[in-house]
């Protein structure tokens, strides 16, 4: 009985990480090997999702992390209201990543014409470096923004293997 | 929702809850003593079973894995892949990036001045929203119909529909309803490119891509409702959509956009579809007599390894000969065939010359060293210009070349600025005939209809020159100009033995742009340009000794200092251009706010650019002639056309009706 327990459990264990290598191999071709596994095994989509699935949970991860931002800009007008004029214009730009680059991504990739996918992408990540930008060189939203780029560039490069 | 912890490592593996089922004991042990060694046997052998498969799972996984994959000391993973583009907006991604972090960096805000004045004058454009691909043009009735890609909700391409307008003269446009809406379940998700086909009888027949309810790319037939209607305003869907579905081994996103069919010579109509199978570009073809059901044949149109989907095919004859267009179904020994595609991977439509074989649907291309989406093959445009189409305008026997010419700039302005997207200025393509290996395009005739006032020059410009060419308002100009080098500024160059082959290394695209200063160039126009030249756009000629003491000629525009924005793409385009024995360097261009059309040699080789221009718009902007050769001095030959507005009309009865006056 006690064999069959511990086959039945190798069994298990090769199951699991023969599936996290399709998360493996994806992420082997982008720019950010780490964050990828990461952000798509944290995901309970991951494991059974084909290429154009992974797209679409890195695009829903920078729909929450803009979103998060948004969050924190709105904060910081109390807190460091010296800020107002750079913060209006991040507002704008995490805006335009929530409501013109997620969408565009979101139907480009289900309908398959992904290089307008890769276009929301890549413009999401140049609208977080426009953001960080506006507060030359002293920025309170470092770490998110430089997020926003890292996400981007993986999931373009995720996006790029659906053209 | 992300959580907020999304960017954390992997969280620790769920326990194995058969674990505390084995550490159970087993009351029944006395009783299975005498089964003990038969299941011993079959757990071993499960278990060696298992861990073979394990292993040829984990071996086939390898195979599909690239071989220069490397995992560096710190876990990201480098690679050449498809995954890193080779091109402008990476780059600029991580520049922008750079500069983000840098206290001097000036924080840049775009405000509606500047924005509007980014709207063109003369280029067609919908009066708001997201516009891509020109579907189906024609001639008809006395009009030019334009359909596109449109989205009426947003300005980011979504929710495809197709918007319309017509126009007397390819220039002055009407916008009409839409044509066509995403309203049947095989069109639900998308109403995409498509193409026109004339039947013998007059009446026409459009095909085009829907994406279905479930995302399939599926062929669709519509046409006119009522062919008395010179305005086409409405179409009637076939009640048999679709008529094409993807065949067996192409994939149900990789089929789309079908081209106008021509005639065959046994009588049936014939039409080209571009896909890919695996990473090689291929274009399908299929034969029918009614539109309504057709034959797959079993030979591709042509394929190419390596490039990728194929987008917009485009499939039509030129004349060997005459300058002239040609009907879509001519053939014969006086013809060669264009197949053109827009490449998916790398945004850049090309095109090759060849020979088409009807009894079998087959075609071969002059040259398969530049093979159409070889990276090296011809191109329409060295910019920004994509999912192009033709179409034989039987009114004036020309040949019409329609290109989408996207922005270069963030999503937020184009939010901000409520539009995105241009079409360039029709253009006619011919062969070349005088070198026989590329096209020629230019300007439709027509746009000299908006030509006002004009200065002309004439002037001798010395090396390290800058002159400000006073025409008045500079952001909507027609440039026509012819330069020649001295002379004895080429006999000098020619006759130094020990002067580099410079050509060999120079592009537009890797040479530093227009302040970069060579022997015999660069010299051109600086458009769009303010007075203090902290931003400009140059086009220029650089010409460059090539092996053989041959002069090789580039024609480029920068756009690298054409705007203090720092979110928008500012590449340097271009190519070599020939140039044929006697015959002088000639240029066009024409600027029209933020976008600016370039043409070398008579339309040899075509840029078109968008720029963005923060101080050089309005009265600021301006207009220079230069020449940053170090040596040469150049003639310059050229007059300079004001350019009105095509005054392009929001639909109305009044309009369609003073349109049809003209």
């Amino acid at each position: 009985m006690k064999k069959m327990v511990v086959v039945m459990m190798i069994m298990m264990v090769m199951v699991m990480v023969s599936e996290a290598s399709m998360i493996e191999q994806t992420c082997k071709e982008t720019p950010d090997f780490n964050l990828c596994v990461s952000l798509l095994d944290s995901d309970p989509r991951g494991s059974s999702a084909d290429t154009s699935g992974l797209a679409l949970i890195l695009v829903d991860k920078i729909k929450g992390l803009a979103t998060k931002t948004l969050k924190e800009i709105n904060s910081l007008y109390k807190k460091r209201p010296e800020l107002k004029q750079a913060l209006d214009e991040c507002s704008r730009r995490y805006k335009t990543i929530l409501k013109a680059d997620v969408p565009e991504a979101i139907e480009a990739i289900s309908k398959g014409v992904p290089k307008f996918g890769e276009d929301g992408v890549i413009d999401a990540g140049v609208e977080a470096a426009v953001c960080e930008g506006e507060f030359k060189g002293k920025s309170p939203l470092t770490s998110l923004t430089k997020s926003m780029q890292k996400v981007s560039n993986v999931t373009r490069a995720i996006v790029r293997m659906l053209l | 929702m992300a959580k907020s912890d999304a960017l954390l490592p992997i969280s620790a593996r769920e326990e194995d809850p058969l674990l505390s089922d084995g550490s159970r004991s087993d009351p029944n042990a006395e009783t299975h003593g005498r089964r003990r060694p038969v299941k011993g046997l079959l757990a071993v052998s499960f278990g060696l079973f298992f861990i073979a498969f394990y292993v040829a799972l984990i071996a086939t996984h390898d195979g599909s894995r690239s071989n220069d994959v490397k995992i560096e000391s710190d876990g990201t993973a480098t690679k050449a892949s498809r995954a890193h583009l080779a091109g402008v907006s990476e780059k600029s991604n991580d520049q922008l990036w750079k500069l983000s972090g840098d206290r001097n960096t000036v924080a840049f805000s775009w405000n509606n001045s500047m924005l509007s004045w980014q709207r063109t004058a003369f280029h067609f454009q919908p009066e708001q929203n997201w516009m891509n691909d020109p579907n189906g043009p024609l001639f008809y009735k006395g009009w030019y119909h334009f359909f596109y890609q449109y989205n009426p909700n947003a300005a980011v391409w979504g929710d495809i529909v197709w918007g319309h307008a017509v126009s007397k003269d390819l220039i002055h446009w009407v916008h009409l309803p839409l044509a066509m809406v995403a309203d049947q379940w095989y069109d639900a998700n998308g109403v995409w490119t498509g193409s026109a086909t004339f039947l013998e009888d007059g009446s026409i027949v459009m095909l085009y891509t829907g994406s279905t309810d479930k995302s399939v790319q599926v062929q669709n037939l519509a046409y006119p409702e009522d062919l008395n209607d010179p305005l086409l305003l409405k179409w009637v869907k076939f009640p048999g959509n679709p008529v094409l579905v993807p065949p067996p081994g192409i994939l149900p996103k990789d089929f789309r956009d079908p081209t106008t069919a021509w005639k065959t010579s046994a009588g049936k109509w014939r039409i080209t579809i571009g896909s890919k199978i695996n990473r090689t570009g291929i274009s399908l073809v299929y034969d029918t007599t009614d539109f309504k059901t057709y034959e797959k044949l079993e030979t591709l149109l042509h394929k190419v390894p390596n490039t990728g989907m194929w987008e917009c095919v485009d499939f039509y004859p030129v004349s060997k000969t005459l300058v002239k267009g040609l009907d879509t179904s001519v053939n014969g020994p006086d013809v060669k065939h264009i197949v053109k595609a827009s490449m998916d991977d790398t945004r850049i439509d090309h095109y090759a010359i060849g020979t088409y074989f009807d009894s079998n649907g087959t075609w071969t291309p002059d040259d398969p060293t530049i093979d159409v989406g070889i990276s090296t093959s011809l191109r329409y445009d060295y910019g920004k210009f994509y999912a192009s189409k033709t179409f034989y305008d039987q009114n004036k026997g020309r040949r019409i070349l329609w290109g989408w010419i996207g922005e270069s700039d963030s999503e937020s302005a184009d939010v901000q600025k409520g539009w995105s997207s241009l079409q360039g200025i029709p253009r006619t393509v011919v062969l070349d005939t005088k070198t026989g290996k590329n096209l020629v395009q230019w300007p439709v005739e027509e746009v000299k209809s908006l030509r006002l006032s004009s200065k002309k020059f004439d002037m001798e410009v010395g090396p390290g020159s800058l002159v400000h060419i006073d025409v008045g308002s500079a952001a909507q100009l027609d440039i026509e100009a012819e330069f020649e080098i001295k002379k004895e500024s080429l006999e000098k160059i020619l006759g130094d033995a020990s002067a580099a082959a410079e050509a060999e290394e120079f592009s537009c695209q890797k040479s530093g742009g227009s302040t970069v200063r060579g022997a015999l160039g660069p010299f051109g126009f600086s458009v769009l340009a303010h007075e203090s030249l902290s931003e400009k756009t140059p086009v220029y000629f650089y010409v460059a000794k090539g092996k053989d003491s041959k002069l090789i000629t580039f024609f480029c525009t920068d756009s690298s200092r054409s705007s203090f924005a720092n979110d928008v793409v500012k590449p340097i385009y271009g190519s070599s251009v020939p140039v044929l024995k006697g015959e002088k360097l000639t240029m066009r261009i024409l600027v029209d706010h933020s976008i600016v059309e370039a043409f070398g040699q008579g339309g040899r080789t075509c840029i078109t650019s968008r720029v963005y221009p923060t101080k050089a718009i309005y009265g600021a902007a301006k207009l220079f002639l230069f020449n940053n050769a170090i040596d040469a001095t150049i003639t310059a030959s050229f007059k300079v056309w004001q350019m009105n507005s095509a005054f392009i009309q929001p639909y109305s009865e009044e309009a369609v009706r003073a349109l049809s006056r003209t």
